[in-house]
C-alpha cells in the first residue's frame, strides 16, 4: 500500500474507532440502568423514546448544561488534567484491539486494527497502569479529605490487582507464542474433536480466565470492588469535586474501561471472531466482527449483572483478596500452564 | 540516520540533570527522583549501544536496572516515611542531629 | 530525515522534563514532569528498535514506581520547598560546576565516537530472543535480582510499619 493510502485508511478507521466507542459508551451507560432496573425489578429508562433509548442523548445534553463550579484552594492544573488524563488513556487503547480479520475494498487489504504492533498486549497493559494517574490526581487535587482518602484507595487498589491480571495473562502468552493479538487469536482457531471450538477458555486457561475477570471488576472499580467511588462510603471518592463535563470525562472513562477490558476477554480467552460463517461473500466478511460484537455484549452484561447482584467488599477485605488469594493463584496458574506446555511440547 | 553520538549526548544530558537536581535540591523526595532520571540516563546509553553493535545483552541489562532502581525506589520511600514520622519535615538540611 | 526529526521531537521532549524536574519547586511538578521524561525516553527506544524494553519501561517505570512517587508525595503532603544557607551554596557553586562537568563529557563524546549511524529498529529479534538470553546466559543475575527484590520488599514493609503499641494490645487481651 502506497503511504498515501495508509494515512487515509489510518485516519478512517480511527474515526469509526472513535465514533463508535463512545455511542458503545453511552448505550452501556442505558443497558446498565435497564438491565440493573430489571434485576430490582422496575422498568429502568422508558420514557425518552422507545425503550429508554434516547436517555443517553438526554443525559449528554444535561451534562452540557450543568454549572462548571471549581472549588477554591485546588491545584488548578491537576484539577482539570486529571479527568482529560483518564479520558485520554480509556479511549487510546482502542487503537491494538482487532475486531476482525481482514477486509479487501478495490484490491487493497484492511486489517480490521488501527495498528497492529508485536507488543500489543504490553501496550494495553502499559496503557492501563497510566490510567491510575487520573484518578490518583484528581482525588490529591481537589482539596478535600473524601477525594483524598478516595483517590488513595482507589489508585491502590488499581496498583494491587494489576499484577494478577498481569499474570494471569501470561498463561495465554504461553499458549499462543507471541504478543501480538492478531496472533493471540490466530492461535484459536480450529476446533477439538469436530465441535469444541479451540479457545483458550476450553485450553485449560479456565482459571486464569476467572482470575482475569476479577482483576479486571477491581481495575475498573466496579461493583464488588467499587468502595472507592460508593456514595455511602465516600461521598462519591475521587471524583467528589467534580461536576458537569469533568465529571462526565470520568464516567466515560470508566464505561470505556469496562469495554476495553471486556474486548481483551473477547481476544484472549473467548477466541475472538472465530464462529461459525455461512452465506455469501459479503456476509462472510462482515460475520466475524459480529461473532466478536456478541461475546463483548455478553461480557458486558455478566459485568452488569454481577453489579446488580453483589454486595461490596471492605477495603482490607479487598486489599487482602488481591494479595494473599489472587496472586498466588496467578503464579500457580502459569507454573502449571508453562509446566504442562513444555511437557507436551 | 541519527549518529550514535546523539544518542550518547542525550543521555549524557539526562545524567547531568539528574546530578544538578541531586546536588542543588533540599527536598529527600526530589533527591531520589534526580537519582531516578540519572538511571534512565544510563538506560540510555545501554540501549544505544546494543543497538549500534546488534548485541542484545545490552536490552537484558536494561531490565536488571530497572529491576534495581525499583527495588531501590521502594526501600528509599520507606526510609523517608520512616524519618518523616520522627522528624516532621522532608528537608534534608533540617535532619542533620542524631538526637531527635 | 524523519529519524532524526523524531529523535530531536523526543529528545526536547526529554531535556525540557529534565530541566523542569529542577526547575519546580513543589515536588509533584518535578514528578510529574519526570514521568514525562520516562514517556518520551521510551519513545526514544521505540526509534531504536527496542520495542519490549520501550512497553517494560512504560509499565514498571512510568506506570509502577513513579505512581509510588506520586503516592508518597499525596501522604506526605510534601508543601513547596524552602531556601536554606546550604542550598544556596549548593546553587552558586553546583550548577557552573556540572555543566563544566557536562560540557567536558559531551565534547569527549562527540569528538571519540565517531558518526557512524544508527539505524532506525536496527535491533534484531522478537521479545522470545530476549526471553531465551534471560534465562540461558543471564540466568545468575536473574535469579540474584529476583532475591534481591524479595528482600526490598521485606525492607519495605518493615521499615514503613506503624510502631506497634504492645502496652494498648494487652489491656484489651
Amino acid at each position: 500500500m502506497s503511504i498515501r493510502i495508509f494515512i487515509l485508511v489510518s485516519v478512517v478507521k480511527i474515526v469509526i474507532a472513535l465514533v463508535v466507542l463512545l455511542t458503545a459508551v453511552a448505550y452501556t451507560v442505558w443497558l446498565e440502568r435497564k438491565v440493573v432496573g430489571h434485576i430490582q425489578n422496575r422498568w429502568g429508562p422508558t420514557r425518552v423514546g422507545p425503550f429508554g433509548l434516547m436517555q443517553p442523548l438526554a443525559d449528554g445534553v444535561k451534562f452540557l448544561f450543568k454549572e462548571d463550579i471549581t472549588p477554591p484552594h485546588v491545584h488548578k492544573l491537576l484539577y482539570t488534567v486529571a479527568p482529560m488524563l483518564a479520558v485520554v488513556f480509556a479511549l487510546t487503547s482502542i487503537a491494538v484491539i482487532p475486531i476482525g480479520n481482514f477486509i479487501t475494498l478495490r484490491g487493497v487489504q484492511i486489517p480490521l486494527q488501527i495498528t497492529d504492533v508485536n507488543i500489543g498486549l504490553l501496550v494495553v497493559l502499559g496503557i492501563t497502569s497510566l490510567g491510575v494517574y487520573g484518578v490518583a490526581l484528581a482525588g490529591w487535587s481537589s482539596n478535600s479529605k473524601y477525594s483524598l482518602l478516595g483517590g488513595l484507595r482507589a489508585s491502590a487498589q488499581m496498583v494491587s490487582y494489576e499484577i494478577a491480571l498481569g499474570l494471569s495473562l501470561v498463561g495465554v502468552l504461553i499458549m499462543a507464542g507471541s504478543f501480538s493479538l492478531r496472533d493471540i487469536v490466530d492461535a484459536q482457531s480450529g476446533h477439538f474433536w469436530g465441535f469444541i471450538p479451540r479457545w483458550n477458555i476450553f485450553q485449560g486457561q479456565i482459571v486464569a480466565f476467572f482470575i482475569y475477570l476479577t482483576a479486571a471488576y477491581a481495575e475498573t472499580n466496579r461493583i464488588p470492588f467499587d468502595l472507592p467511588e460508593a456514595e455511602t462510603e465516600l461521598v462519591a471518592g475521587y471524583h467528589t469535586e467534580y461536576s458537569s463535563m469533568k465529571f462526565a470525562m470520568f464516567f466515560m472513562a470508566e464505561y470505556a474501561n469496562m469495554i476495553t477490558v471486556a474486548c481483551l476477554a473477547t481476544i484472549l480467552f473467548l477466541g475472538g471472531w472465530h464462529g461459525p460463517l455461512f452465506g455469501p461473500a459479503w456476509l462472510q466478511a462482515l460475520l466475524p466482527i459480529g461473532w466478536f460484537l456478541l461475546r463483548v455484549f455478553g461480557f458486558l452484561f455478566v459485568y452488569i449483572w454481577v453489579r446488580g447482584t453483589l454486595p461490596r467488599f471492605r477495603y482490607d477485605q479487598l486489599m487482602a483478596f488481591g494479595w494473599k488469594f489472587l496472586l498466588p493463584l496467578a503464579i500457580a496458574n502459569l507454573v502449571i500452564t508453562a509446566l504442562v506446555v513444555a511437557l507436551i511440547a | 540516520m541519527v549518529p550514535l553520538s546523539y544518542y550518547l549526548l542525550l543521555g549524557g544530558i539526562l545524567f547531568a540533570c539528574g546530578v544538578i537536581g541531586f546536588l542543588i535540591k533540599r527536598n529527600i523526595i526530589t533527591i531520589f527522583m534526580s537519582i531516578e532520571l540519572m538511571l534512565n540516563g544510563v538506560n540510555l546509553s545501554f540501549v544505544a549501544f546494543a543497538a549500534q553493535w546488534h548485541a542484545l545483552s545490552g536490552q537484558v541489562f536494561v531490565f536488571f536496572v530497572m529491576v534495581v532502581a525499583a527495588a531501590e525506589a521502594a526501600v528509599g520511600l520507606a526510609i523517608i516515611i520512616a524519618v518523616y514520622r520522627t522528624r516532621e519535615t522532608l528537608n534534608v538540611d533540617h535532619v542533620n542531629l542524631l538526637k531527635l | 530525515m524523519l529519524h532524526l526529526i523524531l529523535f530531536l521531537i523526543f529528545g526536547a521532549i526529554c531535556v525540557a522534563g529534565a530541566v523542569n524536574l529542577i526547575a519546580q519547586t513543589h515536588p509533584i511538578n518535578s514528578a510529574l514532569s519526570l514521568v514525562v521524561v520516562m514517556g518520551s525516553l521510551a519513545a526514544e527506544y521505540l526509534l531504536l528498535g527496542a520495542e519490549f524494553v520501550a512497553a517494560v519501561q512504560v509499565i514498571v517505570y512510568a506506570g509502577a514506581i513513579m505512581v509510588l512517587f506520586v503516592f508518597v508525595i499525596m501522604l506526605l503532603n510534601a508543601g513547596e520547598e524552602e531556601h536554606t544557607k546550604g542550598s544556596r551554596v549548593a546553587l552558586l557553586i553546583g550548577i557552573p560546576g556540572m555543566l563544566i562537568g557536562g560540557a567536558l563529557i559531551g565534547w569527549v563524546l562527540l569528538e571519540r565516537s565517531g558518526t557512524r549511524p544508527v539505524e532506525v529498529g536496527s535491533l534484531p529479534g522478537p521479545p522470545r530472543i530476549i526471553g531465551w538470553l534471560l534465562f540461558h546466559d543471564f540466568l545468575l543475575p536473574f535469579e540474584v535480582t529476583s532475591i534481591l527484590v524479595l528482600i526490598a520488599i521485606m525492607g519495605a514493609v518493615v521499615l514503613a510499619a506503624r510502631p506497634e503499641s504492645a502496652p494498648t494490645a494487652k489491656k484489651e487481651g
